[in-house]
């Protein structure tokens, strides 16, 4: 017995390879993954605690890995990647119109913003004008869908701290968005409404009415929200003065959106650079300097105020028109034209097999003000229908780099809204 | 045969409580749910029988069906006893609770003192279930448990002391009988004694952290601890956790109606006509009992209309809340109440 196990010893370690097994667990401790308690803790008091990837607070697959002691917590790491997908690599595989599903599924919370932000630099990057009411649709979509993100912001954020009625009420609103985008882009969920060029479809008479309606009744609710949760001693409490970044460290870390305008920095590309009709719109740009959680928390409360202004100026200017660029090679031909036209099948055939083609060479960031902060595209072109590369600047992932500083000396019970207040998608971090 | 049948009627009325404490927390669980569903805008359960009436005894029997599983790891005395424990504490305090003059299983002479004492020993049951599952959050949880209530069981103490340096007793029965009088609801001892309104006010916070209810739920805040002591359980030691939770929130709220307002008494002042049920002893203990249970059930349900409202505190602030508010402002109304009884004594 003893002579077989010397006899295969020698090849056991042969077919290890220790030197590469200990440069694997050297990359794997380089990514930053695992704390150590200390060796010397006599009361015992230390502890690692493993929030997510599965829990509940954690809005999707983040996982948190604290050191505690007691209740405050010493050391975090984050751990991301879970929902990684391959996202940018699968756009190279496809043609642009052919890719733009797949940014549903990023930021799956506010797939309009996603669609529209993916559109805008194609169409930037192959010079494609698109219709007025294509982009005053998109815009109002748009708009929709910041309030569809923050009111689910909202309800987890306040479900988190305790307060479950909250989520109720947020999601009932949400239900009637999710109604409109059914009648205004014919799915609820992952819309995938816009196209290269314009939009799918027009928007009805039915679903215009529909929003005209949902402005109205949204308003008094966010006002009877305020009302709950802007007095409301305890909700006050878990966030005053928890988790604050400062203006330098905003800057620093790469902050972007609602958390970035809660640090005291007045960014907003809806009105820094200007893109679809954000420029014909009167509407504010809400800033606080505390940069704590209360702040992100008003700040989003008043962006939900500030996107029913824009609706409501858009919708009493939506021009009449065309809804996609009135070029076969740059868009969709119209259903119309496909059915009852030679060209018009043609076109259809080649959009769909080969798409658009931006000049080769051709390279392009377009970013937009999404709900989390600054979604943006930067692509390359080789000439064919589908890109170079795609590189995705996801505003969930630069806001994630601040937690674990954000953590750092909190409670656990603050973990649930410092997470909150960032309000990450991990679709969107992880790609 | 006198002596044998002592034990067989200590085994009748621990079933008949057993029974009552079992039917009520099946209706305060639909209550729940239906109060819970009324302030979300829902309906709450509807499919299971008429308005969904037989929800809550559909999922016991589920949970009396499934399979007790106990973790690995865990110390399976430990985690087997804590359920029991917690939920024996809650059921013993019901032995010393009067629900009408005489209708009481252990008539005690200090029968509150008795109630809060064996109340206490929940906090064992709960840091055993949380140690013994050999997990980290039920073990985060059960400290956070036992750290509030002993909390706040202080603020509980001295709020119901300022009441009882008024009544000069601890029997329940006395208690109860002293807000006897014609008058109805002006003889509630809240009422005599003004200043035992911002007592009961104490007292009801307190027994909010007590049962571990929102806004101080914080054991089994589910949003960063899962679901705090009870994560591992299963089965009926789940159920019996539920259990124990629901008949402490009826047991502290009755304890609250009995010292602040008017124990068994109706609030209705005598009307000339109204029917005279002394020596009627069933009919007192029948409307005695009702009155008891009715205003405490009312006070069950601002318990849940508070915890489907506000959101939850911050186990700093939690303590803060106790040492800081309640404590000090509890001592000053024993002291007033001393004062009370003082210029009583010498005018």
């Amino acid at each position: 017995m003893t002579d077989k196990i010397s006899k295969y010893s020698g090849r056991f370690e042969a077919t290890f390879f220790p030197k590469h097994q200990e440069a694997i667990y050297a990359q794997l401790e380089s990514k930053h993954s695992s704390v150590e308690v200390a060796e010397n803790d006599p009361l015992g008091t230390e502890m690692v605690l493993n929030l997510g990837p599965q829990h509940p607070a954690t809005h999707g697959v983040l996982r948190v890995v604290t050191k505690l002691d007691g209740e405050n917590i010493e050391k975090v790491v984050l751990d991301l990647g879970y929902l990684h997908r391959g996202v940018e690599k699968l756009a190279e595989h496809k043609t642009y119109q052919e890719f733009m599903p797949y940014t549903d599924r990023m930021d799956y919370l506010s797939p309009y913003s996603n669609n529209v932000a993916f559109c805008l630099a194609v169409e930037k990057l192959a010079g494609i004008e698109v219709p007025e009411r294509a982009q005053y649709i998109r815009t109002i979509a748009c708009e929709l869908a910041r309030i569809s993100a923050h009111l689910l912001w909202l309800g987890t954020m306040v479900m988190d701290a305790g307060a479950i009625s909250m989520f109720m009420y947020a999601f009932r609103e949400r239900e009637n968005l999710y109604t409109i985008f059914d009648k205004l882009a014919g799915v609820r969920f992952t819309v995938s409404h816009s196209r290269i060029g314009g939009i799918a479809f027009d928007m009805t008479d039915e679903a215009a009415q529909m929003i005209r309606d949902f402005i109205k009744t949204f308003k008094v609710e966010l006002k009877s929200w305020n009302k709950l949760l802007n007095k409301n001693a305890i909700w006050l409490n878990r966030n005053i003065g928890v988790g604050v970044v400062s203006k330098e460290d905003a800057i620093a870390y790469g902050f972007t959106g609602p958390s970035l305008r809660a640090s005291g920095i007045p960014y907003d590309l809806r009105t820094a650079e200007p893109y679809m009709v954000y420029d014909r719109v009167e509407f504010d740009i809400p800033i606080r300097t505390e940069g704590d959680c209360l702040s992100r928390y008003f700040i989003r409360m008043d962006e939900m105020e500030q996107s029913i202004r824009i609706i409501e100026q858009l919708m009493e200017k939506v021009p009449q028109g065309i809804i996609r660029a009135d070029n076969a090679k740059q868009s969709y031909p119209s259903k119309d034209e496909v059915y009852y036209s030679m060209e018009g099948l043609i076109h259809d055939f080649m959009m769909t097999d080969v798409g658009v083609c931006p000049p080769a060479g051709a390279e392009i960031y377009h970013a937009i003000e999404a709900p989390k902060g600054e979604l943006g595209f930067h692509m390359i072109s080789d000439g064919t229908g589908s890109p170079w590369r795609v590189k995705i600047k996801s505003p969930s992932f630069s806001n994630l780099q601040v937690l674990e500083k954000m953590m750092e000396g909190a409670m656990v019970a603050d973990t649930v809204v410092l997470i909150g207040s960032i309000d990450p998608v991990m679709g969107e971090a992880d790609k | 045969m006198e002596e044998a049948s002592i034990p067989y009627l200590g085994l009748l009325a621990g079933g008949i409580a057993f029974g009552g404490i079992a039917t009520y927390a099946l209706a305060g669980v639909y209550a729940e749910r239906k109060v819970s569903a009324f302030i979300q805008d829902r309906l709450g359960p509807m499919e299971t029988g008429p308005k969904g009436l037989f929800q809550t005894a559909a999922d016991i029997l589920k949970l009396l069906m499934k399979e007790h599983i106990v973790p690995s790891a865990a110390d399976k005395i430990l985690f087997a006893i804590a359920p029991l424990l917690v939920f024996l504490s809650v059921f013993a305090g019901f032995s010393a609770i009067p629900f009408a003059p005489g209708l009481v299983t252990a008539p005690l002479n200090a029968g509150l003192l008795f109630v809060l004492a064996i109340i206490s020993i929940e906090v064992v049951g709960i840091l055993m279930a949380g140690w013994g599952s050999n997990n980290k959050y039920a073990l985060i949880g059960a400290v956070r448990s036992v750290s509030q209530i002993i909390s706040y069981e202080i603020p509980a103490a001295l709020a119901l002391l300022s009441a009882i340096v008024m009544t000069g007793t601890l029997d329940l029965q006395i208690i109860g009988m002293q807000q006897d009088g014609e008058w109805g609801l002006l003889h509630w001892n809240a009422i005599r004694y003004p200043h035992l309104i911002p007592a009961f006010l104490i007292y009801f916070t307190a027994i909010l952290a007590e049962t571990n209810r929102a806004p101080f739920d914080l054991p089994e805040a589910e949003s960063e601890l899962i679901a705090g002591f009870h994560t591992e359980y299963s089965g009926f030691r789940f159920a019996l956790f539920m259990l124990a939770e629901y008949a402490n929130m009826l047991l502290l709220s009755i304890l609250a109606v009995l010292v602040f307002f008017g124990a068994w008494h109706s609030p209705i002042p005598d009307i000339p006509g109204m029917p005279d049920l002394s020596g009627h002893s069933v009919l007192i203990w029948i409307s005695g009992a009702g009155w008891l249970l009715g205003k405490s059930l009312f006070l069950v349900i601002l318990m849940m209309w508070i915890r489907w409202t506000l959101p939850r505190v911050r186990p700093d602030q939690l303590m803060v809340i106790c040492w800081k508010y309640l404590v000090p402002v509890g001592l000053g109304l024993i002291f007033i109440s001393a004062i009370w009884q003082l210029v009583r004594i010498y005018t």
